[in-house]
């Protein structure tokens, strides 16, 4: 009889046991997926924190994914002069066309894009993967929101800002002859936009970094002069590595040689434009 | 310096390899039986020929580059059957990134300059960094060991503030090879020109006053101090040491050496709202949001820039090194001060800079190979050699005290070059001030504090740029996301971060309360079972 009672007590006891294991299994799957929706939740407010929109980043990334889609913007996009006008740390929007990138790093893409009416470089860039840049050829259209900011002269959209592509028509742009802009003041209008310098006396072969001390796959620095006054100029290795032919063009120059360069007109404490293409003349 | 913002992807690296190392960390634990212990062989096998690398690291000076070279050079000609390969690079990320990848191919270089955060990265590998302390006591191969064909430094010519930054746990993983701090390099005419008179020790309050003081615009809304449409009076170059020593002079909670993490409290909080008011007005800034505090400096667009003493061949209306065309440099006194104190009687400084550590080998003799080069480091020639070529201090008291160094001292402003005024003051910040300098704890994870230490100003900074609040609930935000950011919650005895998991969940209780019931209904069987048994003993003994 005894048996029999011990019997049913453990048996009802394991019967408990199984039932509230089974509960709290599901309890904590529950438990479970509702902190990782919130950690998801707060992984992308964390993108946004002071740049972005939630909403922003999810319609750009799920845009890129179908990029065929046409994306009906919510907030009109600033005209180049508008942009222009904004102040740094202003909110921006704008749309414009990718005219290169630099090499994408988790989760980041630095772009150079331009419209009809002017040119932006937008640093880091939130952009999710490998894949998603590869989408962002030259001449295709994107819609950027983020922040305008300032560093050492060069005017650009703050790092993190997201991007949506934009389907339809694509633009790639003529570089700009500026040779004769040098030394201007009118030179910096033409910021970030892809440029051409004609005839270039080489004044100093290429260095490692700006004063020698780096290796093969730096950035390259070379002087370059005109009308008498001479400027700096960069293969940024990020843009343009050691595989491409503009680096192994620049790498090779001789003092003296007469050069035609094509690149962006990036600024750093002045003009030091981002050199894409070099023929020697 | 020169236009280049890579530190990104640095920065990046780095978290990414620091991942890598852990996971490598773990895996290792399941059958990997690591490198053997080093031991210091008898002797130096000299009928040998040893080829070993030196990853060093330049601050993109190549006088430095061609120092390490002439080190190279004069090694080899006492111990011409060790070559050394050197690998130069400019900045420590990419050092760090190498050699945690190195690490899992067992590629890693002999000798490498490093910091001591990065060392206690690498010991999650199996004996990876050789433990200097039987090398250093060594009568033969150690300091001062009979049998090194250099003059060898002596363990007690090495400054001991500097050699006691190298200890990790209970060994030496380092030698350290130059020192540096921050500085505060300060056009003292604008400051002069602004009413007020430049103190001996800057304060914090009194660099935030004048700062704000230099704000004020005329009519035309250029900024009356300079003239100009850009001023930024105060620029910090690195913010995580900005928090450090801010948390430091405070007595208020960093780190300690458990990976205890203390800065996510409301302590931390008041500093970044102090800091946030002044990020509002635009009174103060950082590298990362506005660009080089040299540039600002010697544009005459900043009085108070921070900096290291290893920059300070580009601080100063006349430096030598100089990242803005001449046109725009602005003439001005150059004033070199601590970085502002919040108690000027007590003051207190980081000390950094690179150290040395040798990585363990399969064969003792390359690794006794590598002790010697590394502890050529310390000669004179290259402590004096290398210390002139910035801001740096020499580790050892040896290479100090020489008439050489002594000389070189008191050139200062002699010429713009080797003798640059500002370079000179700098170092002597250094020399005279070592005894108020610190480090922070060193632990697996404290690099990642260091940078969420920085991001913390940063974000601040930004985000009352873009007209944000920066109240209680954004710093909660900001804390919780840097944490995230930087995977601190995976980083042990995070104590003021821990999660409340709060009251037991009902199943839970349930789940437990049944086993309780179980374990009872088992006991109670089997004591009534012994009892009846003894009960049936003492039945059948009575009869």
């Amino acid at each position: 009889m005894r048996k029999k009672v011990l019997a049913v007590v453990l048996a009802a006891s394991m019967g408990l046991l199984l039932f509230a294991a089974c509960n709290s299994a599901d309890q904590n799957g529950k438990e479970s997926s509702a902190e990782s929706s919130q950690s998801v939740e707060s992984s992308v407010a964390e993108s946004s924190v002071a740049e972005s929109s939630v909403e922003e980043s999810s319609v750009a990334e799920s845009s890129v994914e179908e990029s065929t889609e046409v994306v009906e913007p919510e907030v009109k996009a600033m005209t180049y002069a508008e942009y222009a006008a904004a102040e740094v740390d202003d909110p921006v929007v704008i749309e414009a066309y990718v005219q290169a990138n630099q090499s994408w790093w988790d989760g980041k893409l630095t772009v150079y894009a331009q419209d009809k009416d002017g040119a932006y470089f937008i640093y880091n860039m939130a952009c999710a993967s490998q894949e998603d840049a590869d989408k962002l050829v030259p001449g295709t259209k994107i819609r950027v929101t983020g922040y305008k900011a300032e560093w050492a002269g060069e005017v650009e959209i703050a790092e993190d800002a997201t991007y949506e592509i934009i389907a339809g028509d694509t633009y790639v742009a003529e570089p700009v002859d500026v040779t004769e802009l040098l030394g201007t003041d009118a030179l910096i209008e033409k910021q970030n936009q892809k440029v051409a310098f004609k005839g270039m006396t080489v004044e100093s072969e290429a260095l490692y970094k700006w004063d020698g001390s780096g290796k093969e796959g730096d950035d390259l620095y070379f002087n370059v002069s005109v009308n008498g006054n001479t400027y700096t100029f960069t293969v940024e290795s990020y843009l343009c590595g050691a595989d491409t032919e503009v680096y192994k063009t620049v790498k090779a120059l001789k003092k003296g040689d007469v050069v035609d360069l094509e690149g962006f007109l990036y600024w750093y404490e002045g003009v030091n434009p981002h050199i894409t293409a070099a023929t020697v003349k | 310096m020169t236009g280049k913002r890579k530190s990104g992807k640095i920065r990046l690296t780095i978290l990414m390899a620091a991942v890598s190392l852990s996971l490598l960390s773990l895996t290792g634990c399941h059958g990997s039986k690591g490198r053997a212990e080093f031991e210091v062989p008898k002797e130096l096998d000299e009928s040998r020929t040893f080829e070993i690398t030196f990853w060093a690291k330049n601050d993109t000076n190549k006088t430095q580059t061609e120092i390490y070279q002439e080190a190279v050079r004069r090694f080899e000609e006492y111990y011409p059957n060790i070559h050394v390969n050197v690998r130069l690079y400019t900045n420590y990320g990419d050092i760090y990134n190498d050699v945690i990848t190195n690490i899992a191919t067992e590629t890693t270089p002999n000798v490498c300059i490093t910091y001591p955060d990065h060392i206690a990265t690498y010991l999650t590998g199996s004996n990876t960094v050789v433990p200097l302390d039987s090398l250093f006591e060594d009568s033969r191969y150690g300091l001062g060991g009979k049998k090194v064909a250099f003059e060898s430094v002596k363990r007690e010519e090495i400054v001991p503030e500097f050699l006691e930054e190298c200890t990790i746990g209970e060994n030496i993983y380092a030698i350290p090879f130059m020192r540096s701090t921050e500085a505060c390099y300060v056009n003292q005419t604008y400051v002069e020109k602004l009413g007020y008179e430049l103190p001996d020790v800057l304060t914090w309050d009194f660099v935030w006053e004048v700062s704000e003081a230099a704000m004020k615009k005329d009519a035309k809304g250029n900024f009356v101090v300079n003239g100009q449409n850009v001023m930024i009076p105060f620029i910090y170059k690195s913010t995580d040491n900005m928090m450090i020593q801010m948390l430091r002079q405070k007595d208020w909670g960093y780190s300690d050496e458990s990976g205890e993490i203390q800065i996510f409290n409301d302590q931390t909080a008041s500093l970044l709202k102090t800091i946030a008011e002044h990020g509002k007005t635009k009174a103060f800034s950082t590298f990362k949001i506005s660009s080089y505090p040299a540039n600002f400096l010697n544009a005459g667009q900043c009085i108070f820039a921070v900096d290291s003493t290893a920059g300070a061949t580009w601080m100063g209306s006349e430096a030598p090194l100089m990242d803005i065309s001449a046109d725009k440099v602005v003439s001005f006194k150059t004033a070199v001060r601590m970085v502002p104190q919040f108690d000027p009687e007590h003051p207190q400084m980081i000390s950094q800079g690179p150290s040395v550590c040798v990585f363990n080998k399969a064969d003792p003799q390359e690794v006794l190979a590598s002790w010697l080069f590394a502890q050529y480091l310390l000669t004179d020639d290259v402590q004096i050699a290398y210390s002139g070529t910035e801001g740096y201090v020499p580790v050892t008291l040896k290479a100090r005290n020489t008439q050489e160094y002594q000389d070189y001292l008191a050139k200062e402003g002699q010429d713009r070059k080797e003798h640059y005024d500002v370079k000179i003051k700098a170092t002597k910040l250094l020399l005279e001030n070592t005894q108020h300098t610190f480090v922070t704890p060193v632990f697996n994870g404290s690099a990642s504090l260091r940078d969420a230490a920085g991001q913390l100003i940063e974000n601040v900074v930004k985000s009352v740029r873009r007209k944000q609040t920066v109240d209680d609930k954004f710093i909660d935000k900001l804390y919780q996301d840097v944490i995230s950011l930087y995977r601190l919650d995976q980083i042990g005895g995070t104590t003021e971060t821990k999660k409340d998991l709060g009251p037991l969940p009902v199943t839970a209780k349930l789940l437990l309360g049944t086993l309780a019931l179980v374990w009872i209904c088992i006991i109670t069987v089997s004591v009534a079972r012994v009892l009846k048994n003894k009960a049936k003993d003492a039945k059948k003994n009575a009869k």
